[in-house]
């Protein structure tokens, strides 16, 4: 595989925050109405991410009008203008499709502590 | 001339200008060496062959190796004739290289490989025959190809008759194909869709 990824390393996006399932994140997504371009924000809860390189994809689910609303965007695409992390979740797995038969108080997720400036293992 | 021969990578995905997913197909393509021209004078047909894939000379055998000997040229694993006009043929000479560049963007191209072999199969895989109802006190009956034929008249079962049996393996030609990308630097040419064979088979891709 990794003789075709070098072909397709000069599409990979590296514009973009680093996020996981658990985050709260708001996608502003290039959509044609017509003749004219506009952006469309997707905003919820990361259920996964999936995939490798070129071909890797995330999932966010919103709830909507009491409506779970999911949307599937391939990572490095270039319709995809932004990525707002806005919070991080603390959860235990990296696919966190149990949120999906939560609803309200259930479908909270704890936010994740913020890293001590002088801990050792910071990034 | 109107093709190369190459190798097939792989698959994957690139993104267009307007943002849209293409899945693409990963060939490699030359570099081709010309180790043959075939004219009517000394062939009766115009033709150009060309060879791809260095390897090293004890890999092949020495009738063979003397073909490329007799040139000068490098030995090559694979060796194709691509048949053609003979204006065309004029354009080439022994020992001329081809690469990627052969190829522009945008353009459609033809590919042929050689299917994976899938084995014995039924009549459902081979020729996606709908196979027998499911329910209604249906048994033994699921992926079965129905009948073969009538009984007083022809009483016979024609010569033809799609059942099970070998599949893959055959030649199998894609049509107009998408030429996406063309790496010259590295002999690399993506083409939009799939290409028929498995990893590292030869194609033959023709303009």
């Amino acid at each position: 595989m990794s003789k075709i990824d070098a072909f397709t390393a000069a599409q990979l996006r590296t514009d973009l925050p680093d996020f996981k399932a658990g985050d709260t994140i708001a996608v502003h997504y290039k959509v044609l109405e017509g003749e004219k371009e506009r952006l469309q924000t997707f905003q919820g809860v990361v259920l996964q991410r999936k995939g490798s390189g070129i071909n890797s994809t995330f999932t966010v689910r919103k709830v909507s009008n009491g409506i779970g609303v999911e949307r599937i965007f391939p990572l490095h695409s270039p319709n995809i203008s932004g990525i707002d992390l806005l919070r991080m979740g603390r959860v235990r797995r990296a696919k966190i499709f149990y949120l999906r038969e939560r609803k309200g108080k259930a479908a909270r997720i704890a936010e994740k502590r913020k890293v001590e400036p002088n801990q050792k293992n910071q990034k | 001339m109107n093709g190369l021969i190459g190798k097939k990578l792989g698959m994957t995905r690139i993104f267009t200008e307007s943002g849209e997913s293409v899945p693409v197909t990963v060939l490699h393509v030359g570099p081709c060496i010309v180790t043959a021209i075939r004219d009517q004078e000394s062939a009766g047909y115009d033709a150009v062959q060309v060879a791809y894939e260095e390897i090293p000379e004890k890999k092949l055998s020495k009738p063979v190796l003397g073909q490329f000997k007799k040139n000068n040229l490098k030995p090559h694993r694979y060796v194709r004739e691509f048949r053609s006009t003979p204006e065309l043929v004029a354009n080439y000479k022994v020992g001329d290289e081809l690469k990627a560049d052969f190829f522009t963007e945008g353009e459609w191209v033809d590919v042929s490989g050689i299917s994976k072999g899938k084995g014995f199969q039924g009549v459902v895989k081979r020729y996606g025959f709908g196979g027998g109802p499911k329910t209604h006190g249906q048994s033994d009956r699921f992926r079965a190809p129905g009948s073969l034929g009538q009984s007083s008249y022809p009483s016979r079962v024609f010569k033809g008759l799609k059942m099970a049996g070998r599949t893959g393996n055959d030649k199998i030609t894609i049509q107009n194909l998408r030429v996406m990308k063309v790496d010259a630097e590295n002999n690399i040419i993506m083409v939009g869709g799939a290409v028929p064979g498995a990893k590292n088979s030869l194609v033959r891709i023709l303009k």
